[in-house]
């Protein structure tokens, strides 16, 4: 019960980054990503290729999927970023399925649908797997509050009133002087990055990872925690994560009790679940539990330029 | 290579082919943007829903795949409608971005209902087996060019009622713009709500379309789904001659692709195709204009 508890708890902390990577584009500068387990899976293979083949020690391995998930953000973002959001709902959700398709395809790479096992863990096999468990959930928690704390400056900083002012009106944020495309790109390729590093560390925490592990299900999964939490509200992402496993744990032990139900059956009421809540979230709170609040801005002393 | 031109040759017409099947879902999809103006990415789903109504009424009641078509269309249609109502039209005002969501969710509910009844195994149509057609080098399958008439019939079919009917009419009027079409009485609700019945019932003809040359299951619908993204972007989002020319665009560059590529990396032909015109000619080959 304890192992099951640490091992929901380190997931829901993985849910926890790949929410917060998403309220940097979405709740921050309302740009869509619906494919994100395309850069999710991204990172999960740059880092177990480089630790796994290349044997770079486990933090280069992060490091390298962070660039690798940003840089191809950068390139979604960029060749969408003068056109209407739409195009980046469609190029996202097609980056992903792609991805799906090499990892499945470049067997010399990827080991095809078979998938790469064996990834390193910190510490792995030098401690008791109890221990391994939970030094894991202290890393992950460790790297959520770093990531939680770099996006609330990033929030209350001028950078991020930039980016909220592009969700509210990309053009009035242009007349303003703002470089938008620049801003654009560079919020989706850090939130890119982000979601590679979950990705690797899911890599590094179940030892294995496969093409059926990135399926568009996970993108609902997050999507529903940001909008459970609170879109715009890092904190609310947070929390999100955490119902939202805690929620597809719930359904596993109810759905079990149903008699009657083949394993199809039951994989098939559980899916429907998650759409069906954040249908109704979207549609009952769609602020979520913690709605965004927007830093207070001091007004500037009289005299002094207003940047 | 030898006989490569011949080989050439038969993927220009295999090309053809799939792209005429393509373009019927992918003017649903253009469609249903033109006019409620956000990518409803349930169409995946709409199109799993016609090829599984157009699989029961095949294998139960053995009607031919013709006729089978048209309950695709009409149970489809029927089912685009009720979704729209429920679960979409209550979203819109929230934007498009936060609809295109709640599109993705409702294709992972649909999709799920589809699986929980009929379950995860591939079925097939009850088609009677015909040898393929060959004219020279050239072979053709019968089941092809009957797929090949339906599209050409249901797509000649939307152009005449987009030209010469009142609704038809009314429906490229909300396309333009729909404040000056509701200035002139037209009642947008109404047009929408036929816009849903038509897209999402082409979605389901063109998912029965592809899923008779080979067999369904309940992820029919998503598989295709990148390919008619594709044709959309291709030709013009929300243009429907956009859609098909984006479509033969498509269905060729995915056969012809063969040439050099794994026949695994067909549905990447698409995504590199939206890659290419989005930097290239953002607007699609014919513009985004809505006929």
């Amino acid at each position: 019960m304890e192992n099951y508890l640490v091992a929901m708890a380190t997931f829901a902390c993985l849910y926890a980054l790949l929410a917060l990577g998403l309220n940097l584009v979405w709740g921050l500068a309302g740009m869509i990503n619906l494919g994100l387990v395309g850069f999710f899976a991204v990172g999960a293979y740059v880092s177990a290729l480089t630790t796994k083949r290349g044997g770079v020690p486990i933090a280069l391995g992060l490091v390298a999927a962070l660039a690798v998930a940003a840089v191809a953000g950068a390139v979604m973002a960029l060749i969408t970023a003068r056109l209407r959001g739409d195009y980046l709902a469609i190029i996202t959700l097609g980056f992903s399925e792609v991805v799906r398709l090499v990892a499945s395809n470049e067997i010399w790479l990827t080991n095809g649908t078979d998938g790469i096992s064996g990834i390193p863990g910190p510490w792995r096999g030098r401690v008791s797997p109890a221990a391994f468990n939970v030094i894991f959930l202290v890393l992950a928690a460790l790297l959520v509050a770093a990531v939680l704390g770099v996006l609330e400056r990033v929030r209350h900083s001028p950078y991020g009133r930039v980016l909220r002012a592009i969700r509210d009106d990309d053009q009035v944020a242009g007349v303003a002087g703002k470089h938008v495309l620049r801003f654009k790109v560079e919020a989706f390729a850090l939130s890119a990055g982000v979601l590679g590093v979950a990705g690797a560390l899911w890599g590094h925490y179940t030892s294995y990872i496969a093409p059926e592990v990135f399926v568009p299900l996970i993108t609902i999964y997050v999507v529903l925690a940001l909008t459970a939490g609170g879109t715009g509200n890092n904190w609310g992402a947070v929390l999100g994560a955490f119902l939202v496993v805690f929620f597809m744990e719930a359904t596993r032990f109810v759905t079990g009790w149903l008699p009657g139900l083949g394993p199809v059956q039951i994989a098939a009421l559980r899916e429907s679940l998650i759409g069906l809540s954040l249908l109704v979230i979207l549609r009952m709170r769609p602020a979520g539990l913690l709605p965004e609040r927007l830093p207070r801005v001091e007004p500037p002393p009289v005299g002094e330029a207003v940047r | 290579m030898p006989g490569s031109l011949d080989q050439i040759a038969q993927l220009v017409v295999n090309g053809l082919v799939a792209g005429t099947v393509l373009a019927v879902p992918a003017i649903g999809f253009t469609a249903i943007y033109a006019v409620l103006r956000f990518p409803n990415f349930s169409v995946a789903s709409h199109a799993t829903i016609g090829a599984f109504a157009g699989y029961v009424v095949n294998t139960t009641w053995h009607w031919p795949a013709w006729a089978a078509v048209a309950a695709a269309f009409l149970v489809a249609g029927a089912a685009g409608v009720v979704n729209d109502r429920l679960v979409l039209r209550p979203l819109r005002p929230a934007g498009a971005l936060t609809t295109a969501i709640g599109a993705v969710a409702l294709t992972i509910v649909l999709e799920n209902v589809v699986r929980f009844v009929f379950g995860n195994d591939l079925r097939g149509y009850d088609l009677p087996i015909r040898r393929d057609w060959q004219w020279g080098p050239l072979r053709i399958g019968p089941q092809q060019v009957e797929n090949l008439v339906i599209a050409v019939v249901a797509m000649l079919a939307v152009f005449v009622f987009l030209a010469f009917t009142r609704t038809g009419k009314a429906m490229r009027a909300v396309a333009d713009d729909t404040t000056l079409a509701s200035l002139k009485g037209i009642d947008a609700e109404r047009v929408a709500r036929l816009t849903n019945f038509g897209g999402m019932g082409l979605a389901g003809v063109g998912g029965m379309l592809l899923g008779l040359d080979t067999s369904i299951d309940p992820l029919t619908g998503f598989r295709v789904i990148l390919s008619v993204f594709a044709a959309a972007v291709v030709g013009g989002l929300g243009s429907i001659p956009g859609a098909v020319v984006g479509a033969l665009t498509i269905g060729l560059a995915e056969e012809l692709s063969l040439v050099s590529l794994a026949p695994a990396y067909r549905t990447a032909v698409g995504f590199v195709a939206i890659l290419l015109v989005l930097t290239l000619r953002p607007r699609g080959l014919l513009g985004e204009r809505a006929y």
